[in-house]
């Protein structure tokens, strides 16, 4: 049963079609965290990937800094609603984080500094999907958008995109991150409108 | 991370329900209580939010979230809305709903920026401009359901921006164990003895709790409000998992 509102006649139909359904477009780049923005020196900084047999590939900031940087200009979509296109970004492709890993994992949890944790199927983490990325719109990420370095997993819903990354464990068996336990969709496809469970 | 009770299975949580507007009042010049009455409305805790769906006559939809003000009231659900430059739900709902209408909402959702009468421990709220609102569902939950201490610091431009002035003055008078401070970024009352100005860690101390007291921290507002507060309370030694955040930016809901 379709349910009209009296006097709504809306503004932002999208005629384009770069909007996914249900978003509306932004020109800002909104933030949105669980908790404060933690803060992580450099010279601290890690990467790891963890495997299925708890074997770990390790990388420090200046051994992500010496691996080969793409640049991608993608749109993305966070689940409340609003949609930015045409964001430029810097980072490493996590194929070229992944290639030298031993695994038969189907399953990626990613893990941030300050405790945030997001689950992905891992081949959406492949064949240039993904990226760590340190760079947004030709300056260093900040910290509030996820800085010094956070996912870029750009086809996904934009909490999928994890702030703060500090490494992946890989996983035989799906395990639901931090919004995925409080009711938000397990993969997140903004093409096919999941952001609840259920959807 | 315990998963948080959320009423209500999921199906029911995520089936939009027709909504009709009962009641509406004004609370500052531009924001406005809107009550809803919604058959079958399964509960909700503090904290939680609720998507609002329009349909135009062409079947365009536009959908945004919204806090919900109030507890728990039979079928009836309270949102407050803040009328922003190009938000086409919001303009909608502040200048354009009346009595009657029928819009539609699905809910309520988010599990991690709630409080809970059995929750235990003082609870600090840290509230900028319209960020009251999910603050303010947690202070009417809290009075006769728990005696768990609360702490509410608002911060808002002028006196005349308070939301839910009367009724956060009369419950500070009368709900025990909560205590309501007013900070000004523009213009003060008379009387005022803190003068104009953005809140500072001062602020925190004065008015808040300690850090050793582990309270609860809940942080709402714009999003350079939020990311100053919570960097302030970290800095005054809250663990920062204590601290939960919502943020609503200028092109937020």
């Amino acid at each position: 049963m379709d349910i009209f509102t009296r006097g709504f006649r809306g503004r932002g139909r999208d005629s384009s079609g770069q909007l996914p359904p249900g978003q509306y477009l932004t020109n800002d780049f909104p933030v949105l965290s669980a908790g404060p923005t933690p803060r992580i020196p450099l010279d601290a900084w890690e990467f790891t990937i963890t495997t299925e047999l708890d074997e770990s590939h390790q990388w420090s900031w200046a051994e992500l800094m010496a691996l080969p940087a793409e640049s991608v200009t993608v749109d993305v979509h966070c689940v409340t609603r609003w949609s930015k296109l045409n964001t430029v970004w810097r980072g490493v492709s996590l194929d070229t984080l992944l290639d030298d890993v031993d695994t038969e994992a189907d399953f990626a949890l990613m893990h941030s500094y300050g405790g945030y944790s997001t689950n992905l199927p891992l081949e959406d983490l492949l064949d240039g999907h993904a990226w760590v990325a340190y760079e947004y719109d030709g300056e260093e990420l900040a910290p509030e958008h996820g800085g010094p370095a956070r996912l870029l997993v750009p086809h996904l819903y934009f909490w999928k995109s994890a702030k703060w990354v500090r490494g992946i464990e890989l996983m035989l068996q799906d395990s639901p991150g931090f919004w995925e336990q409080l009711g938000y969709h397990d993969y997140g496809d903004p093409w096919r409108e999941q952001r609840y469970q259920g959807d | 991370m315990a998963r948080a009770a959320i009423p209500g299975g999921l199906k029911v949580r995520r089936a939009w329900r027709p909504a009709q507007l009962v009641e509406r009042r004004p609370e500052t010049e531009s924001a406005s209580t809107l009550v809803f009455e919604i058959p079958g409305w399964p509960g909700h805790l503090a904290g939680q939010h609720v998507d609002v769906r329009l349909t135009a006559p062409d079947g365009y939809q536009a959908a945004r979230s919204y806090s919900l003000a109030a507890p728990t009231d039979g079928d009836r659900i309270a949102i407050t809305v803040q009328r922003v430059a190009d938000g086409e739900v919001s303009s909608y709902l502040a200048d354009e709903a009346r009595s009657g209408d029928v819009v539609e909402v699905r809910g309520p959702v988010g599990g991690w920026f709630v409080w809970k009468p059995e929750d235990r421990g003082p609870v600090l709220l840290v509230a900028g401009g319209s960020g009251i609102v999910p603050l303010m569902a947690m202070i009417r939950s809290r009075n006769g359901a728990s005696p768990t201490p609360f702490r509410l610091i608002y911060s808002v431009r002028t006196p005349e921006d308070r939301i839910y002035d009367h009724e956060l003055r009369r419950r500070a008078t009368q709900d025990g164990g909560l205590e309501v401070t007013f900070l000004y970024t523009r213009t003060v009352p008379d009387g005022e003895t803190r003068s104009v100005g953005r809140i500072t860690a001062e602020d925190l101390i004065a008015y808040g709790w300690p850090a050793d007291v582990k309270p609860t921290c809940y942080v709402c507002g714009p999003t350079a409000f939020v990311e100053t507060v919570s960097d302030l309370l970290v800095g005054l030694g809250h663990d920062p998992a204590m601290i939960k955040t919502e943020r609503f930016g200028p092109s937020g809901p």
